[in-house]
């Protein structure tokens, strides 16, 4: 149980995708205006890393891994190569359904996320979550656990920014600065501050 | 013809350019940039994948039903983004390791998407391939000199050769440590873009609220 605390709590605060990885940057610094939108794209984000993750897991350790085919008596095949065309076919069909169950039973939802749930699909903050799981060798509770703790952290990190650019809509902000020059100091601070918890072990 | 296609290649580089000012493909941009060598590679990388993902889509753009034309995209720059990645782990494998997974990364890099989708499908291969060209360098260009800047002051030399001599070593130069860590990257984007828009002022973005000035008269 510890074990999966640790992992969880690394992955929401000591590798947080977008402030140490730099991941989903686009959609970072595209979507933190307006809070209420930042809380709707974080908790779509949440959703879809939870379920592609360890769906991925399930794919690369039956089927895509060295060796894994070897029920089909096909124990030297190696498909590790198809790795990422099957991620993002995966991202890509989740996102699909995701969009049509809430079109169903949450239209409030689907009409509030709009054009991001689609762009979901090309957030590098999915994929990634999906290739450090492979490359970390996570097991089944250890990538769902992995894919919920991202998805939270990178939620986290745009409702903050998002809540700073609110009140730094009135700020006087040199002219050059203006925009995306003053969003991305704004995020450097937010990534150091979130460096404190760098080292800390549950 | 010429001068359009001139134009199509001079005008992301520093115009237009996709990471200072469309705001696309961050992400890489910030992350493989502690070194100047990955951050070499990863531009080669994304040029080829770019040019060549252009390349393909506008010859097929007429055979496209547009219904289903973003999974046909992703797929064609998978299937290069793989063929990189293999390139990569058979000569290069040192760097392949440093880039990790950013390499698989160039997928979900809105520039190559971003292309695909807003020029290529529309016109034919040879503009298609010069106005990728241009992306990809417009793109190098930020990403190499954030990587030369980041290595120079982080740790005192360029490509691994020892420029600022360190004081551990017997030199002059305390090494900012700042400039590896993940704040200083975005420091340093944030400050290159107010100097380009200082040079450029059309790319300036007009304040959200405009400050009243109070006046002497107001004030009193």
């Amino acid at each position: 149980m510890e074990h999966y605390l640790s992992l969880l709590f690394k992955a929401i605060f000591v590798e947080n995708l977008a402030l140490a990885f730099f991941l989903g940057m686009c959609t970072f610094l595209a979507v933190s205006k307006k809070v209420e939108t930042a809380i709707g794209l974080g908790i779509a984000v949440v959703v879809v890393q939870t379920i592609t993750v360890p769906v991925n897991g399930l794919i690369y350790h039956h089927l895509l891994q060295e060796g894994a085919l070897a029920w089909l008596g096909l124990p030297e095949l190696d498909l590790s190569f198809l790795g990422l065309i099957t991620y993002i076919g995966v991202i890509a069909a989740m996102v699909q359904m995701l969009e049509m169950l809430l079109d169903r039973y949450f239209p409030a939802l689907y009409q509030a996320l709009g054009i991001f749930l689609p762009l979901i699909t090309v957030n590098c903050a999915i994929l990634g979550g999906s290739l450090f799981m492979v490359e970390r060798g996570y097991d089944l509770t250890e990538s769902t656990v992995y894919g919920f703790g991202t998805g939270v952290g990178w939620a986290l990190a745009l409702v903050l920014l998002a809540g700073i650019r609110e009140k730094l809509k009135y700020s006087d902000v040199p002219n050059g600065l203006q925009g995306l020059g003053i969003t991305f100091i704004t995020t450097g601070l937010m990534a150091m501050a979130f460096m404190s918890f760098s080292g800390i072990q549950l | 013809m010429a001068n359009t296609s001139v134009r199509l290649l001079l005008e992301p580089i520093v115009d237009k350019n996709p990471i200072t000012l469309q705001i696309l493909g961050i992400c890489s941009a910030l992350a493989v940039t502690t070194k100047l060598a990955p951050a070499i590679t990863m531009s080669i990388a994304l040029t080829a994948v770019l040019v060549g993902s252009s390349v393909i889509i506008s010859l097929i753009r007429q055979q496209m039903p547009s219904s289903i034309r973003i999974i046909i995209q992703m797929t064609i720059i998978a299937s290069l983004v793989i063929v990189v990645d293999q390139v990569l782990q058979a000569f290069a494998y040192e760097l392949s390791k440093q880039l990790s997974v950013f390499v698989g990364l160039i997928i979900t890099n809105c520039i190559v998407l971003g292309r695909a989708e807003a020029f290529a499908s529309k016109n034919p291969p040879w503009p298609s391939f010069i106005d990728a060209l241009g992306h990809g360098i417009g793109y190098s260009l930020i990403l190499i000199s954030v990587a030369a800047i980041r290595e120079l002051l982080g740790s005192g030399s360029l490509l691994g050769v020892p420029i600022l001599p360190l004081i551990k070593e017997g030199g002059w130069y305390e090494p900012n440590g700042l400039m590896l860590l993940a704040p200083g990257a975005f420091f340093i984007i944030g400050l290159m873009i107010w100097a380009i828009r200082t040079w450029k002022p059309d790319q300036l973005e007009k304040p959200e609220y405009r400050i009243h000035v109070v006046h002497r008269t107001e004030a009193q």
